[in-house]
């Protein structure tokens, strides 16, 4: 029972592969040329948020996060299961992604300058405006962030969270108690097994562990101050500029969908449009897949990703919204023209 | 005949170089120190350029700079706001912790259980094969779960602590106990114990050597307890025996003053002090086995008795037989506490892992994690071979 030497051996062949695995260069467009030769794509994930991602009874990934990869295959290959599904936690999902064991992070991941630099990644759109917030069970009494000195705190380690806890306590000169665990899983067990007497996190993944893992969700409740600004955005690595393109595009039409009101059900009539930006992001008009993708066969691919999985706010309300157990509201996560800061930037 | 002395004559052709032992036992290891540079130079040239290429920091720099995350237990002063250093310190004194307490308490249990293994009472024998069969043969990694689940379920919140010994609560923050406040009189408690400990093994030197000398035996166990627990006492009693406790009291969320140990700590030093005294059980058993009863019947030929006969002729022999598994098993603990991960203790390689995570400088991160362990194994193996030496039979 080595399990250090196992856990480094586990290391080491990350670093390994970071050592050998681009030993020839990350050339742009390596990445779809490598993915269309395998058929697929792995997609790092979460290892368990309600409503996020969630491998179902029958193991199959489901959520907000694993839609976005579906989303990308969809676009790609026309078909939304290409996608391999691989659970990372907050603490080796970087690593994986530079190493190339996954070709894209839909992870919750916050958008930070630090990542964005030094750690050699590049971020997608946001698909999620978030703010770390507290839960707490109600019994505590508690009603503002500002009585929580000297409490204890549950906090997933590798996160911003963790980082946003301490400069808020500093900043505030109160005292905390961190206990980190990595899973997920863990950490939320450890909570609401009274471990901890707050547990912090983004707001909206809060909501959903609040929904999903409570044995009564109204024993607990999130306190109403949000310490930070969390960006959540799908990642992918340095040096492959046509693949953060086809990322940021993917992201782009489902929210342009959403505000041209293209819709699953509709997006075939939609087909026959009149409108010169739909007949170009659908692909009646050429030109767009070509942009994207440099050869002529992708002309279908926002039409794919809309026909197959929706507009971002059908995505919204299946996994967390109105349409699901979280009934999360779409706040800033509405489009711009409704108050939200959902912006695509033009298809054209 | 001639011919043939001639031939005997011609000495034997220089074979061709490629047969030539002596060469190609060079040409062999030139050949493999060369590739094997080579290799080390490709790996480092290749890990140096997709680092580059990526755009990924690299260097120890990072250790200078603010960590700004907090850290839950730390036997050394930490805010967030020191440096990845100190807390890669704080990871580090945090292991050391574990695993010092932890070798001596598996120690203990572990002597007992292979002893009790040995005993002639039939529930003593079987209660200690119970135990070592069971937790020998469960990883460690589900013990660790288990009581650490066991702790943070079976026990109530802060506020519901129970109170098993006045002043001493248990609750799912962990046990809190009294401590008295720091008053200089324990230094010179502490000064005390250690003149007497020295002393002692001086003064039972001697006496053994005038006992070879004049068969004359001196109470040393007596002498002994004067002065390791004697001495400290008169110096406690001679400060006015101050004993103000700073007793913990429930104060807002969580107990304030006393100490604590937390359920993570608590849990990981349970579980590998149970785990490896199995081990350490089996190995005492085996290295009394390994005396010949022969030995044992010879020293009750000569009278000695029981204590004696197990002090002054079964340990010194069965130790040359336990030191050097027993070695391992410290090693073993002490690379085991990196479990800590899995149950929130921050440990060095949980402290490292944040690290990594929040510099994304993973390499670095894992040097100094192999660094670190490697030198404590070394350590480790160093002392414990010193002490081998010291209990290794002397061949005659």
């Amino acid at each position: 029972m080595h399990n250090l030497i196992r856990r480094l051996i586990g290391l080491a062949a990350v670093v390994l592969v970071v050592t050998f695995a681009a030993a020839n260069p990350a050339l742009a467009g390596a990445t779809l040329d490598k993915i269309k030769a395998a058929g697929g794509f792995s997609c790092g994930v979460p290892t368990g948020i309600p409503g996020y991602a969630q491998p179902d009874a029958q193991g199959v990934y489901a959520g907000f996060d694993v839609d976005i990869c579906k989303a990308l295959s969809a676009a790609i290959f026309g078909d939304p299961g290409k996608v391999k599904y691989v659970p990372l936690t907050a603490q080796q999902r970087f690593t994986a992604l530079q190493s190339g064991e996954v070709d894209i992070l839909s992870n919750n991941t916050t958008w930070t300058m630090q990542r964005d630099t030094e750690l050699g990644l590049n971020f997608g759109p946001v698909v999620f405006y978030d703010g770390q917030g507290f839960l707490v069970p109600k019994k505590l009494g508690v009603k503002s962030a500002k009585e929580l000195n000297g409490a204890t705190i549950c906090v997933q380690p590798g996160t911003t969270t963790e980082l946003n806890l301490a400069d808020y306590f500093r900043a505030n000169k109160m005292d905390y108690k961190p206990v980190v665990i990595e899973k997920i899983d863990e950490v939320y067990a450890a909570f609401f097994a009274g471990r901890c007497d707050v547990m912090t996190g983004d707001s909206s993944a809060l909501a959903a562990q609040r929904i999903g893992r409570a044995s009564n969700p109204d024993d607990y409740m999130i306190l109403p101050e949000r310490i930070s600004k969390e960006p959540l955005a799908p990642v992918v690595r340095h040096g492959d500029d046509q693949w953060h393109d086809i990322v940021d595009w993917v992201v782009f039409a489902l929210i342009q969908a959403e505000e041209m009101g293209i819709t699953k059900a509709n997006v075939d009539d939609m087909l026959k449009s009149d409108d010169p930006a739909i007949k170009r992001m659908l692909g009646v008009t050429p030109g767009m897949g070509k942009a994207l993708f440099g050869t002529d066969d992708y002309e279908k691919w926002a039409y794919n990703e809309i026909k197959l999985i929706g507009n971002y706010g059908e995505i919204f309300d299946r996994n967390i919204g109105a349409g699901s157990p979280m009934k999360l509201e779409r706040g800033l996560n509405n489009l711009w023209t409704k108050g939200g800061l959902l912006y695509a930037m033009p298809i054209r | 005949m001639a011919s043939e002395e001639a031939f005997l004559r011609t000495a034997p052709a220089r074979p061709a170089p490629w047969r030539d032992p002596k060469i190609r036992a060079v040409a062999y290891q030139v050949a493999f120190v060369g590739g094997l540079v080579a290799l080390v130079a490709f790996v480092i040239h290749n890990l140096l350029g997709n680092i580059g290429r990526q755009n990924i920091a690299t260097g120890f720099g990072f250790l200078g700079r603010e960590a700004a995350f907090g850290i839950g237990e730390s036997l050394i002063e930490y805010s967030p706001a020191d440096t990845y250093a100190r807390a890669f310190l704080v990871g580090l004194t945090n292991t050391l912790h574990v695993a010092a307490l932890g070798v001596i308490f598996a120690t203990i249990l572990g002597t007992v259980m292979g002893l009790a293994r040995l005993s002639s009472n039939w529930l003593v024998a079987k209660l200690a094969r119970v135990y070592v069969e069971t937790f020998r043969n469960v990883p460690l990694t589900l013990q660790l779960f288990f009581w650490w689940g066991l702790l943070n379920k079976m026990s109530p919140g802060p506020r519901q602590a129970w109170q098993i010994l006045p002043d001493v609560f248990v609750s799912n923050r962990g046990i809190v106990y009294p401590v008295p406040f720091a008053n200089p009189a324990y230094w010179w408690v502490a000064a005390a114990f250690l003149i007497g400990l020295v002393v002692t093994i001086g003064f039972g030197r001697w006496a053994k050597r005038r006992q070879i000398a004049t068969g004359q035996q001196l109470p040393t166990g007596w002498v002994a307890l004067a002065l390791i627990v004697g001495l400290p006492l008169v110096v406690f009693f001679g400060f006015g025996a101050p004993l103000a406790l700073d007793v913990p009291s429930l104060q807002g969320f969580n107990f304030s003053g006393g100490s604590s140990m937390s359920p993570e700590f608590a849990a990981l030093l349970l579980g590998l002090v149970i785990y490896t005294g199995t081990f350490i059980a089996e190995i005492v058993r085996a290295g009394i086995l390994a005396v010949s009863w022969g030995q044992s019947e010879a020293a009750m030929a000569l009278g000695l008795r029981s204590g004696q006969r197990m002090r002054l002729v079964v340990l010194p022999q069965a130790l040359r037989v336990i030191v050097p598994p027993l070695t391992s098993q410290y090693l073993s603990l002490t690379k085991n506490s990196s479990l800590a991960v899995i149950i929130g203790f921050p440990d060095l390689v949980s402290i490292a892992n944040t690290t990594m995570n929040q510099t994304g400088q993973a390499i670095e991160g894992i040097a100094m994690i192999m660094a670190v362990y490697l030198f404590l194994s070394l350590s480790i193996s160093f002392a414990m071979n010193i002490y081998n030496r010291a209990v290794a039979m002397v061949e005659r």
